[in-house]
């Protein structure tokens, strides 16, 4: 049963991990990434380690998406805003 | 090189990693074995010194020194980031616009702050007891806070959590590691002893010194995070100019000259 749920939970983080690399656009790659980051929390609650996962869901769930999406943001406004302000001056 | 004596020498390396990984895999403990002897070591070390989480005493009591050099990684790091991200010359910081947030969103983050932030606090206090500690619930509590910018904007966000403050907890957190540190040169023997006595097993102040490192970690973690994401934040909302690459440098280069 116990082995089952590793199997079970192993075989998420590869899928999520392969949908990972294989997303180009950065925006969903870090939507991805959280689902990653939740597949491997799975992952290390079913091998009995609860403080691994804890970090795991807080670093790699919440933290480096919300990290990517910001940067997203910047590169993309950058490009946009800054092209106006130049346009208009 | 030709391409071809590159693509050999890479061959080459890379049958080599392989095969010492393989060589080194046949050597590891079967998968989910009963045979344990670090684990057991630790486990018997933590239950002498009264400290429920064994993974707790490994990073603030058996492997203290090693969890300063990390938290150092992490100060570090984010002493790094506010150099980069900081608004340099030829930017400017605008006030964001505000946005509309959709009412269900709003309702759902302005519930779920006060709760995750008081499961950052309660991880963070019973380190030495649960699993958890300092580094997940000083994450969780620094991230807690952000749902205000969710639920309402940045602006709000901006009020309640002052950027210097949390730098200076960052740094105190640091130091407070350290000070235990050396307060353990000086009452017991060496280096980060666990010179307090070990209380009552299960309780919220057993382990020594256990709690006191743990929640120095908290503090400098849930500082050092909000300082990183104050300085995403920052560079995504507000700063804006500086132009793409580095025609603001030239730019800069040829005023100078």
């Amino acid at each position: 049963m116990a082995d089952l749920l590793v199997v079970l939970a192993l075989t998420l983080v590869v899928a999520a991990a392969t949908a990972a690399v294989l997303t180009r656009d950065p925006a969903r790659q870090a939507l991805v990434l959280a689902l990653l980051g939740l597949a491997l929390a799975v992952l290390f609650t079913a091998l009995q380690s609860p403080d691994v996962a804890l970090s795991q869901l807080a670093v790699g769930s919440a933290l480096t998406p919300l990290m990517l999406l910001l940067t997203v943001r910047k590169v993309r406004g950058r490009g946009h805003r800054g092209g106006r302000k130049r346009g208009r001056a | 090189m030709s391409r071809k004596a590159r693509l050999w020498l890479l061959a080459v390396g890379g049958i080599g990693v392989a095969v010492l990984l393989a060589c080194a895999a046949f050597d590891l403990p079967g998968f989910g074995g009963t045979s344990h002897p670090y684990g057991e070591r630790a486990v018997r070390s933590a239950l002498a010194r009264h400290t429920a989480n064994v993974i707790s005493s490994v990073n603030f009591d058996q492997r203290a020194f090693d969890t300063l050099g990390e938290e150092s990684i992490l100060f570090a790091a984010v002493l790094g980031t506010v150099v980069l991200l900081r608004e340099t010359r030829d930017e400017h910081s605008e006030p964001p616009e505000t946005v509309r947030v959709d009412p269900h969103v709003r309702r759902y983050a302005l519930i779920a702050l006060p709760v995750t932030l008081l499961i950052g606090l309660y991880i963070i206090a019973h380190g030495q007891l649960s699993p958890g500690g300092g580094f997940q619930g000083g994450v969780i509590v620094a991230t807690a806070l952000h749902l205000l910018y969710i639920a309402i904007d940045y602006k709000a966000l901006e009020r309640i959590r002052p950027a210097a403050a949390y730098a200076i907890a960052d740094a105190a957190g640091e130091a407070a590691y350290v000070l235990l540190g050396t307060a353990g040169l000086l009452a017991g023997s060496v280096f980060l002893a666990n010179f307090l006595p070990y209380g009552t097993f299960n309780t919220l102040s057993s382990g020594g010194t256990v709690p006191l490192l743990n929640a120095a970690i908290g503090v400098e973690v849930a500082g050092a995070t909000v300082v990183l994401l104050a300085r995403f934040l920052d560079q995504a909302l507000e700063i804006e100019g500086g132009g793409t690459g580095g025609t603001g440098r030239q730019d800069e280069e040829a005023n100078r000259s």
